[in-house]
């Protein structure tokens, strides 16, 4: 009976809603507790910042942004997008952090023919083979910050190099992006357990290998547990870290502070660029926030304004999905990066940048941009997309 | 080349020794709780958290670490105090299901808690400054912080060891782990020497939380991928017994320290190289589990049992 009443229920709820465009809904389902919320946070605050700067409108549309908690769990941000696209009837998606739960939210957002604007995530699945009209990137292709420390360290004539990265799918892919720049000595390769705490063997093991560079891929805390023991067993003094982007960025920095200073990492965004998009993001940001913005919130920040262009692009007619997905891939808005265009899988072509931890003119440690890395970088599976 | 290996080896045990006595530090208030009051905390873990917390408010606002410490252990003995009174008081006769769904919801508060606080971004605490490089022990480098945690983790030790086995109330601990109702029947205090022991649970867990702060990430979360570890050793050590954390921690500290360390080279010298990066890593992983399902094979209720 009751679920008689229930089918009944979702059959009048679908046949009243009738979908005009006088308002702009987007679901925002992002990692907002446990270990990984940081990240979460801070796209959700980039994108929060961006729409109160657009005054909660989208291509002049009053929107509505709906925010729900992934709990880092597939499962989880699953039937919450399938809430979203069923019975909220939003007209784009975005938010996800992690790549696993990116990959089990996808198909269902396709299916549903609703575009969803990656402000992280970046599986190299959906950059290759499974690339799809609805899936847009607007942050970089996950080996691509991986590729520029490979770049880098092979131009900086390093010669012997550890790796360090977790036992997981996310680590080997690192591994690969820094090889295929990369072509010096590689004297080990350390696989640590996920969410591993203490990282003293490995640090014995490498004082002893020597190497005149190190390269890590540690998400998260175990990221933050690596630098702390690093510089503390004084490798610092032998061993120049290199590190993607996400290990380096204001979050990180903030655990750790002064032992992070003369540290390496790659970005495709630095919150001191030199362009007006970017000043006054990171004005706003900190006076909203009273904290520096990272990557995370310069990708979120991003989003919102892909939105807005797009739907002014096409007049507000959110429905008609073929000429909306030509006004995302025209790129019509100033990115806090500066410039970039999207490649034929939907991925960016941008710049890479070398950033070094330093003190800024006001004391704190902080990033600092030291030139480019690539220009004009597109991500390794482009080739492989056939894009219907 | 003989003493490269040598020091390797010796840098290795250090290691293992200052990673087994942090898990001690953890465990030590987790069997006790566990096998005096027969309750389940799971919320252990998160003591440990709002401790690392605590004292890394604490320094931050002091600007010194060793005020800090003080300041969040203090706190945290609090803490447990009012948490001692208001809940698990309630839960100690209730059975393990009730105790594990109340502490695992307080696990959730918590996290929750220090994210409103503290926000969602792990916090920055450093060591001293005096002890935050190496310093050189025999011909190699060794972290001078790593080196403090090793002296806290043998003076708990040695204190614990102290206190339960020689002291008048050490003496009532052992006996209420034994046997309870026999003990309250000689007319001990039962409920207040419960309130005395979790609360020296809840400070030993923030001096952990505040002593690895400066080795580890502060940040919501910290306290559950800990917990497991804490779980096995007084699994493996017998639970109730303090002896049996020690040994415990030493053993899983060690065998996983070295497993790390050596299991990848002796896999390469005996593998495939291929299948030695893929098992090595795996299998160091997963050594410590191995550890303890061998021991509760042989011996189903840990080394020390406390009620043997």
């Amino acid at each position: 009976m009751s679920l008689r009443l229930t089918a009944l229920a979702t059959a009048l709820m679908f046949a009243g809603a009738v979908h005009a465009a006088d308002k702009i809904k987007v679901g925002f389902v992002s990692t907002l507790s446990g270990p990984g919320a940081g990240l979460g946070v801070d796209i959700r605050d980039g994108f929060n910042l961006a729409m109160k700067r657009l005054n909660g409108k989208l291509g002049d549309l009053p929107a509505e942004v709906l925010i729900a908690d992934d709990q880092q769990s597939p499962d989880i941000a699953k039937q919450t997008a399938d809430k979203f696209l069923k019975k909220d009837k939003v007209d784009f998606m975005t938010g996800i952090v992690f790549s696993n739960i990116m990959l089990a939210v996808g198909p269902t957002v396709f299916e549903n023919k609703t575009f969803y604007i990656s402000a992280n995530a970046g599986p190299s699945q959906y950059a290759g083979e499974q690339c799809n009209p609805y899936f847009f990137n607007v942050a970089w292709q996950n080996d691509n910050l991986h590729e520029a420390v490979g770049k880098i360290v092979q131009d900086k004539g390093f010669k012997n190099v550890v790796i360090v990265t977790p036992n997981y799918p996310g680590g080997k892919d690192a591994v690969s992006g820094f090889k295929r720049y990369y072509k010096g000595v590689v004297a080990e390769e350390v696989y640590t357990k996920l969410g591993q705490l203490d990282y003293a063997a490995e640090l014995a093991q490498i004082r002893n290998l020597k190497p005149d560079a190190l390269f890590f891929f540690l998400p998260g805390g175990m990221g933050i547990n690596f630098v702390k023991q690093f510089v503390s067993a004084g490798l610092s003094r032998d061993t120049q870290l290199f590190a993607p982007g996400f290990s380096a960025d204001e979050d990180v920095i903030k655990a750790v502070g002064a032992p992070m200073m003369g540290m390496f990492n790659s970005s495709h965004w630095a919150h001191d660029m030199e362009n007006a998009e970017n000043k006054r993001f990171v004005a706003d940001f900190e006076k909203e926030y009273k904290r520096l913005p990272s990557l995370y919130a310069s990708q979120g920040y991003d989003a919102a304004l892909m939105m807005d262009a797009a739907v002014r692009d096409v007049k507000g007619n959110v429905d008609d999905k073929k000429a909306l997905q030509k006004a995302l891939e025209a790129k019509h808005f100033k990115s806090v990066r500066g410039d970039f265009k999207f490649n034929s899988n939907h991925y960016p072509v941008q710049n890479y940048y070398l950033r070094a931890i330093g003190k800024d003119a006001q004391g704190r440690v902080t990033n600092k941009t030291m030139g480019s890395i690539f220009t004009n970088h597109a991500d390794a599976y482009v080739a492989q997309c056939k894009m219907k | 080349m003989q003493d490269e290996v040598t020091q390797l080896f010796l840098e290795q045990a250090l290691n293992g020794l200052q990673f087994g006595l942090m898990l001690f530090l953890l465990a030590a208030g987790l069997t006790l709780v566990f096998g005096i009051m027969d309750c389940i905390n799971l919320a252990h873990g998160s003591l440990y958290m709002v401790g690392a917390y605590l004292v890394a408010a604490a320094a931050q606002a002091a600007d010194s670490f060793w005020s800090g410490l003080g300041a969040g252990v203090a706190g945290a003995a609090i803490l447990g105090l009012l948490l001692e009174l208001s809940l698990f008081r309630q839960l100690y006769k209730r059975d393990h299901l009730s105790q594990v769904l109340a502490t695992f919801a307080l696990i959730l508060i918590a996290n929750e808690a220090v994210r409103i606080i503290w926000g969602a971004q792990p916090v920055m605490l450093n060591p001293p400054d005096a002890l935050s490089g190496p310093v050189e022990i025999v011909g190699f480098f060794y972290p001078a912080y790593r080196l403090v945690i090793i002296a806290f983790g043998l003076a708990v030790a040695g204190l614990l060891y102290l206190l339960v086995a020689k002291s008048r109330v050490g003496m009532w601990v052992r006996a209420g782990a034994s046997n309870r109702e026999m003990t309250e029947a000689l007319g001990i205090n039962v409920q207040g020497l419960f309130t005395a022991v979790f609360v020296f649970g809840a400070a030993l867990c923030a001096l952990a939380g505040g002593l690895l702060g400066p080795l580890l990430a502060v940040q919501v979360g910290m306290g559950e991928s800990v917990l497991i570890l804490a779980f096995v050793v007084i699994i493996i050590g017998g639970i109730g017994s303090i002896r049996g954390a020690l040994v415990g921690s030493l053993i899983v500290g060690s065998v996983d320290t070295l497993g790390r360390a050596l299991l990848p080279t002796l896999l390469r010298a005996t593998l495939p190289a291929d299948a030695a990066s893929t098992l090595g890593p795996a299998l160091a992983s997963i050594l410590i589990y191995l550890l303890m399902a061998g021991i509760l094979f042989f011996k189903p209720q840990g080394l020390f049992p406390a009620r043997a």
